[in-house]
């Protein structure tokens, strides 16, 4: 039943950032990318099936890959998370940057006009 | 040297001299010139040498592998024709060079010049080198990219921008064409290769594709040769210093349309279409140069009239089908190139040294440069087809060609008379050149007295005069071989045979030759003092003006792509995401669609652990939810929400088996997370209550409905996926080597890990890099960084504590603040060596247990970032030096030795090994390089985040100081 829960909860957390990032305000764009980067992050790892304690640490003899949890998403996965924070922190402060010089959070850097 | 090493460095060495010349100083111009002469020397040294090399017919073939997978192989291949027309390109750049080294004016960057000659210079002979198709193509292309930046050189003058354009956008229009057939021509032989295209006449001449191919081809050609009616662009192209005319329309540019006919027409040559095109454009070109030629009052611009007129020529007797009218098309490209190169030299001599090149204003120079002016008499004779130059000779047997295609052919019946009329037409345009010029009373409208150039400047047009003389007095001695080689690697072993001799008795090429020099003069004669008169334009002709009907089509084009931006085009990011989105869902439901998703049962049962699962997302789908319900209006508890939204997948993590996940996700949380609050204060204050006027909040209700669908769609689309593919059985795919492999052969027991840092460090190196750029970026942006001002007053309980401070005796506004935090600040001042301490132990046990470089580079980072917040910027400022910069390049510079270190020990990079050592204490333990490898890992990863939220929380500072120093207004 875990795979249907781990399902919905990608479904959400991709429709919840989805939504985020078509909206105009550059806060809201940046909070979206995150609950997606979350998202496509499960999504990743999920491909590896799913597996309760039997993580991907081995013994020291021949071993048998169907013991385990598949390593190679984690592997993936885990570098995805260290470059989602780098894209949050380099959105935040171009986000930052472009509010300073044109005084506006839309994310075409001025107010919509009528 | 080699044969095949020879070839080599004659086509690398002018692009090795082109990337030297381009990194001398700007004046350095006498240096540049002597590298670039250097260079054009001693190619032609290499390929004098190669001459003994190769008998009749045999080619010489230098082969590199480039793209076996497609077939491509980079080939150099050097027969007769090859090497006939490097020696030009190499001959004539040479004495170029020496040329322009006088011309160039010393407030010109003249390096950057020998820099685009020299690049040229290369790209031409890998044109004429090449033994491949594509790779003709792609030095075709070279050369067009490398004429406009010589034709623009001059970058300052409209019209030298303009002419560059133009040049460019037409012979690399022409050059696509030409792609396409080469591959069509490729693809019908079954090979790239030259020769073995060559040998496939037959296999292509039945392929019904081949007048495609024949005519794509063409329209490349005929582009770069300027014939008629692509000629427009030469005449542009006079904007060009002078050298550069002198070259390019001399020796290469215009001459590789030339070269690829001539390449081409073993196997065309016999078609009706190649006589009907070829031929038809030669003829025109022919005598609409000439004609045009003749009305043209800038020196340069009837020299260039006159090189479309010759090429003209040249493509004529090609497109006549006959070995010998190759033969004379060869013989002429010669002539053609060295009379033509001196006369342009002598033009721009003229131009030097009077400030003018307008014919009108010249007059009577011979008494003041007589040396030049008899150097440029015998050019222009040499082009008029005077007896005893080497421009007679090939007219000859240009006239004896135009006879004998009228008794071949009944479509060629009338061309003795157009023949002899051209040639008329030559006679006349270089007679008006040099009366206009040198004869007649002194000039009366010229701004200094002219004199004769330096001797250097000079010796290039004595050089390629005593060249016309030479081989118009004794053909078959001079020409002769180099002549004979390029013929048999034409029209093959068993050349026609033809005589090169000054006179072949009174016959009936003779007689036009003698009635075309006749005529030419009678019509100066008549018509010299009309034809000065005349104001502009050719008489018939004026209104027919290719370069108007260009710039007309190009203003057409920008205007139409224009419109098209207006109609599909919008500078507004949500309608742009908006596309991508539904571009991404609409390819994702085509696959899905296409490979049909098989929907399995789960494959266990529900058990007890599950529903604490559910609850665990319930929770996480929540905050999700309401994340981004709140993030326009509650930015902070949006921010907290997202962080239980993480939360949830971090405990999913080590719920599903993936505790380095687990770990990695918990601390980047936790950054992000500061980060986010660091940011907060920034942001605009948004108000709910205001709303839009009703008009355009029933269009953003709208708006926003439809996000709601394409939101809802994702959310379904993805779940759908992923619970199928997670339903289905596993695939073993690459763990099943990685979970065997990494104790054994890295010495890891936690494959993650040993993957991350061992099987694909490259990707994780890459990795850090990028992680390594970010932080820069971020500190350059910042650096540069004009915060907007604070969203929000300070806050009331701050501004209570203050009030109460500054009522009191001894107490400073903020003490009770220090005094709140004190507990905080000592508890998380002891924390430091706690967290290091956390850090280094997830970094040691990461290559057999949960952990790694990752996630404690991380955990340094908040250890950091725990002292900012306890203690404020400024206090840890004063007390730690922090270089988070260094800290990035140390990182990297870390991870890049341990895996050069492997090319020690003669494996590739990043290859790891391992050892098993006795520690005192901690006993037997496995040492792994590629432990090294992940402590450049944690210390880039500690630059990088500590030097991201350094540069943000600093800006709390930098405002302070902003504030003290210019007051108020600074704010602002």
């Amino acid at each position: 039943m875990k795979e249907i829960v781990l399902a919905l909860a990608i479904g959400v957390l991709s429709a919840s950032g989805t939504w985020l990032l078509l909206r105009p305000r550059t806060f809201q764009v940046i909070m979206g990318l995150s609950l997606l980067s979350y998202a496509v992050n499960i999504f990743i790892f999920s491909m590896g099936r799913l597996k309760t304690a039997a993580p991907p640490v081995t013994g020291t003899g021949a071993e048998d890959v169907a013991a385990y949890a598949d390593p190679t998403p984690q592997a993936l996965v885990l570098t995805a998370i260290v470059i989602s924070f780098a894209l949050t922190a380099l959105f935040l402060v171009v986000l930052l940057a472009s509010r300073g010089v044109t005084g506006s959070d839309h994310v075409d850097g001025r107010e919509p006009q009528e | 040297m080699s044969v095949g090493m020879l070839l080599i460095v004659v086509l690398t060495l002018p692009f090795i001299g082109s990337v030297i010349a381009a990194g001398l100083p700007r004046n350095a111009r006498t240096t540049a010139a002597i590298l670039s002469w250097g260079v054009a020397l001693a190619n032609v040294i290499c390929l004098a040498a190669l001459w003994p090399a190769f008998q009749d017919g045999e080619v010489i073939r230098q082969e590199i592998d480039w793209l076996p997978a497609l077939g491509v192989s980079l080939v150099l291949r050097l027969d007769g024709l090859s090497w006939l027309f490097s020696a030009l390109i190499l001959g004539i750049g040479a004495l170029v060079v020496l040329y322009a080294r006088y011309y160039m004016s010393p407030k010109d960057p003249v390096p950057r010049f020998f820099s685009f000659l020299l690049a040229f210079m290369g790209a031409m002979q890998g044109l004429v080198l090449s033994g491949n198709l594509i790779q003709l193509v792609v030095f075709w292309e070279l050369t067009s990219l490398f004429s406009f930046l010589l034709i623009g050189y001059w970058h300052q003058n409209a019209s030298a921008r303009e002419g560059a354009r133009m040049a460019l956008t037409v012979t690399a229009t022409g050059g696509l064409a030409m792609l396409v057939g080469a591959v069509l021509l490729g693809r019908m032989a079954g090979s790239y290769d030259l020769d073995v295209v060559l040998a496939a006449r037959d296999t292509i001449l039945a392929d019904p594709l081949h007048p495609l191919a024949l005519g794509l081809l063409l329209l490349g050609a005929l582009t770069k040769s300027a014939q008629f009616p692509f000629h427009f662009w030469l005449p542009r192209a006079m904007a060009a210093p002078t050298p550069v005319s002198a070259y390019l329309h001399s020796a290469t540019m215009v001459k590789a349309g030339v070269f690829l006919l001539m390449r081409i027409w073993p196997i065309f040559a016999d078609t009706q279409m190649w006589e009907i095109v070829v031929g038809g454009a030669g003829l025109l070109t022919l005598l609409f140069g000439a004609w045009c030629a003749i009305y043209q009052h800038d020196l340069k611009g009837l020299l260039a009239y006159s090189t479309i007129s010759h090429l003209g020529l040249i493509v004529l007797l090609l497109g006549l089908g006959s070995e010998l009218g190759a033969v004379a098309a060869i013989f002429h490209t010669v002539n053609h190139a060295t009379f033509k190169a001196s006369l342009f030299m002598a033009a721009g001599i003229i131009d030097h040294e009077t400030g003018t090149r307008d014919m009108r204003k010249l007059s009577g120079l011979l008494r003041y440069m007589p040396f030049t002016g008899a150097l440029a008499i015998i050019a222009a004779a040499a082009m008029a087809g005077v007896p005893l130059l080497n421009g007679f000779l090939s007219k000859e047997m240009f006239l004896a060609e135009a006879l004998a295609g009228a008794e071949r052919h009944a479509l060629f019946a009338v061309l003795p008379v157009l023949a002899t009329v051209a040639s008329a037409f030559s006679v006349l345009y270089s007679l008006r050149f040099i009366h206009q010029t040198f004869f007649g009373p002194p000039p009366t409208e010229l701004e200094k007295t002219p004199h004769e150039p330096p001797t250097w400047m000079r010796r290039p047009v004595e050089v390629l005069v005593a060249l016309c003389l030479l081989v118009g007095v004794l053909p078959a001695i001079t020409v002769g071989p180099f002549l004979r080689s390029a013929v048999v690697s034409v029209v093959g072993l068993d050349p026609p045979y033809y005589s090169l001799a000054i006179w072949h008795g009174f016959n009936l090429p003779l007689l036009l030759s003698v009635t075309a020099l006749a005529t030419g003069v009678g019509l100066y004669l008549a018509f010299g003092k009309t034809i000065n008169a005349n104001p502009g334009g050719a008489l018939g002709l004026r209104r027919f003006n290719g370069g108007y009907l260009f710039e007309r089509a190009m203003t057409q084009l920008n205007a139409g792509a224009m419109v098209v931006e207006k109609v599909a085009g919008t500078r507004r990011l949500q309608p742009q995401i908006r596309v991508i989105v539904l571009t991404a869902l609409g390819s994702a439901f085509v696959a899905v669609v296409g490979a049909g998703l098989a929907v399995n049962p789960p494959p266990l049962a529900p058990r007890i652990g599950d529903f604490a699962f559910a609850g665990l997302w319930i929770i996480g789908g929540v905050c999700a939810f309401a994340a981004a319900w709140q993030a326009k209006y509650h930015r902070l508890a949006a921010v907290v929400l997202m962080g239980g939204a993480g939360l949830a997948s971090c405990i999913s993590f080590i719920w599903l088996s993936a505790p380095d996940l687990a770990t990695t996700q918990l601390v980047v949380e936790v950054v992000t997370t500061v980060l986010l609050l660091l940011g907060l204060r920034w942001l605009p204050k948004r108000n709910e209550a205001i709303r839009a006027a009703p008009n355009e909040e029933r269009r953003s209700k709208r708006r926003r409905r439809i996000d709601l669908v394409i939101a809802a769609a994702v959310g379904a689309g993805l779940a759908a996926i992923s619970y199928a593919v997670m339903t289905r059985p596993p695939v073993e795919g690459l763990s099943r080597y990685f979970v065997e492999h990494a104790y054994k052969d890295a010495g890891g027991r936690n494959v993650v890990n040993v993957i991350l840092v061992d099987f694909r460090a490259f990707d994780t190196f890459g990795e850090i890099t990028v992680l390594g750029v970010v932080g820069l970026t971020v500190f350059a942006v910042l650096r540069r960084f004009r915060p907007a001002s604070d969203s929000l007053p300070r806050p009331p309980q701050m501004r209570l504590q203050d009030a109460s401070d500054n009522r009191r005796e001894g107490r400073n506004a903020g003490d009770t603040l220090k005094e709140t935090m004190l507990i905080p600040q000592v508890v998380m001042r002891w924390m430091f060596p706690f967290v290091i301490l956390l850090a280094a132990h997830l970094f040691l046990r990461g290559h057999d247990l949960p952990g790694g470089g990752f996630a404690a580079g991380v955990v340094v980072a908040i250890a950091f970032v725990l002292q900012y917040m306890a203690s404020g910027a400024q206090w840890v400022e004063d007390r730690l030096t922090i270089r988070p910069i260094a800290w990035i390049g140390i990182g990297l510079l870390i991870a890049a030795a341990s895996g050069a270190g492997a090319w020690l020990f003669g494996a590739p990079f990043l290859t790891s090994a391992f050892q098993y050592a006795d520690l005192p204490l901690l006993g037997r333990v496995p040492l792994a390089s590629a432990v090294i490898f992940d402590l450049g890992v944690v210390v880039l990863v500690v630059g990088a985040t500590v030097l991201v939220l350094v540069a943000l929380a600093h800006q709390s500072l930098r405002k302070a100081h902003k504030a003290d120093e210019t007051g108020p207004e600074g704010a602002a």
